[in-house]
């Protein structure tokens, strides 16, 4: 039991993955004013794992993601990340340690004054400085055709469709050759198809890449194609822990109203 | 003495609780908007330490920074322009009344000139700026927080506060004095207009007869006030863009509060500049 509300379900299995931990997170709080998102989380990644984060909307599950990368910083508990920890380190061992994680927005966030092609050399040209132009031009070219995209470099952000936007956000969050990848809903806004399209997309990414995700989601059509583990946050806890097969065993009313 | 009856002392207790507890959250609710303020000017003074130490730092943003001047410039030229013409114009003609009564009309180039190099040319291009770039600056940074943009910058190691604050803030500080400067050349061209719809008087006439009025300690220090007025611009629509709230409304509140709040420290630090002027000059 992690927590007293936790559900007792059984031992989740590591088949598919090493036993190598690249996020740890002990005792996680945060707090808006005198709101309490998150209360006491503690949770693992596993190398080459595909962690489902669910929970419902309020829930503090896209808190939780911003807290690993220091987009918010947390009020309590511990992040160790890639074996650093992340309260305690800022300026240029901050970014190297981002530099090795990639981030889809739930609403994409590409930098909509700029085109597609320079939406994905932005991280490049900054990060990757020694890189000449025909080489960032075909990492460019590779990162997209894996995420099933050709001709729209030239393009706005505002040209393109929801599925196609957030597959260019995608690319641009592997362009780095991340080893972690965060997705905070990555399939809201978007039709059945797309969505799945989406989904399939993240397992190949994973696959390809040889990363290791943290999704976080409400979308059971998501967490069906992509969980190898899932973790549910409720009230700022996490309620319950296990895997897919668990899940839809269980008979817990608030897991149940997820997966009926 | 009569003994008080205590009716339902639960009920009691309970309505004191909420009482309490109501009183509690007033009291914070007071103690927050009090030390808004406050915690609003320090979070300015930290976000100004940042501009700083970036603007040093090493991998300057050179291209993004020439693409500022030029938005900032270029594309205010038309509208400065405009109001440049029409100020030294109309103080012309308003002027002249009173000018004509002392018998000081030929002084009429000269006033004006004074008044547009010290300070009207300087204040009213700084207002304008505030409402056109301030309030763009405002929005569009706004429009980034909200949709996340900042924050994928952020986590993709690129530092925002680089690529998107100091360009623009240096830009403002730069391209200000500029305009000024274009605001009152202009100025010039619509009080000699000004001079000529009753008068008789050559455009090399009128530029020397303004000219001669003029010495270094009147061009000198409206000129650093106008860096000062730019860096104002910059920094207040950067920092309440970089500061918007969530959802669409925040983003005109950004824009807005931008125009208000550096128009009304333009007129601050104008003040200060023309006591400073005063004392040593």
């Amino acid at each position: 039991m992690k927590n007293e509300k936790e559900t007792s379900l059984d031992p989740i299995s590591e088949e598919k993955f090493t036993s190598e931990v690249l996020i740890e997170i002990k005792n996680l709080k945060k707090s808006f004013g005198r709101l309490e998102v998150l209360k006491d989380i503690s949770l693992k990644l596993h190398n080459g794992e595909n962690l489902v984060v669910l929970g419902k909307s309020g829930s503090g599950k896209s808190v939780l993601i911003k807290c690993i990368v220091r987009l918010l910083n947390p009020d309590g508990g511990t992040i160790n990340l890639l074996g650093e920890n992340v309260s305690s380190i800022k300026g240029a061992a901050l970014s190297k340690l981002r530099m090795k994680i990639g981030f889809l927005f739930q609403s994409g966030a590409l930098y909509d004054s700029m085109t597609v092609k320079q939406n994905l050399e932005f991280p490049l040209v900054r990060i990757k400085r020694e890189l000449k132009e025909e080489e960032i031009n075909n990492k460019i070219k590779e990162v997209l055709e894996n995420v099933g995209l050709a001709d729209v470099l030239e393009k706005m952000p505002s040209e393109l469709s929801g599925g196609m936007r957030k597959r260019i956000s995608l690319a641009r969050s592997i362009i780095l050759d991340p080893v972690i990848m965060l997705y905070d809903e990555p399939t809201t806004g978007l039709d059945p198809v797309t969505s799945d399209e989406i989904s399939e997309l993240i397992n190949t990414v994973q696959k390809k890449y040889k990363t290791s995700s943290i999704i976080i989601t409400h979308d059971i059509a998501c967490v069906r194609i992509t969980a190898d583990r899932i973790i549910m946050m409720h009230e700022g806890y996490i309620y319950a822990e296990g895997t897919l097969d668990e899940f839809e065993a269980s008979d817990d009313p608030l897991i149940m109203s997820f997966f009926k | 003495m009569k003994k008080l009856k205590i009716l339902n002392l639960k009920k009691a207790q309970s309505l004191a609780t909420a009482r309490s507890i109501k009183l509690s959250d007033d009291a914070l609710e007071q103690k927050d908007r009090a030390s808004g303020f406050f915690q609003e000017v320090g979070d300015m003074i930290l976000f100004i330490k940042q501009i700083v130490k970036e603007t040093f730092s090493r991998n300057f943003e050179f291209k993004e920074f020439l693409r500022q001047c030029y938005e900032i410039g270029n594309k205010s030229l038309p509208l400065i322009v405009i109001t440049g013409t029409i100020m030294g114009l109309v103080l012309t003609i308003q002027s002249r009344p009173a000018m004509a009564k002392f018998g000081a009309v030929t002084m009429l180039p000269g006033m004006v000139a004074v008044s547009l190099i010290r300070e009207i040319g300087p204040i009213i291009t700084a207002l304008i700026c505030a409402g056109k770039i301030g309030s763009g600056m405002g929005a569009e940074l706004g429009s980034m927080k909200v949709t996340e943009q900042i924050d994928a910058m952020e986590v993709s190691a690129t530092n925002p506060i680089r690529y998107l604050v100091v360009t623009r803030v240096l830009a403002a500080t730069l391209m200000l004095p500029i305009l000024v400067l274009f605001a009152d050349a202009f100025g010039f061209l619509g009080s000699w207009i000004g001079v000529n719809i009753k008068g008789d008087v050559s455009l090399v006439l009128y530029i020397f007869q303004a000219f001669g009025s003029i010495t270094f300690l009147d061009f000198f220090p409206a000129l650093i006030k106008t860096f000062l007025f730019g860096a104002v611009i910059g920094i207040v629509g950067c920092y309440k863009g970089f500061t918007a709230g969530r959802g669409t409304e925040s983003v005109g509140k950004a824009a807005n509060a931008a125009v208000v709040l550096s128009s009304l420290l333009i007129i601050i630090v104008d003040m200060i500049a023309v006591q400073i002027t005063d004392m040593w000059l």
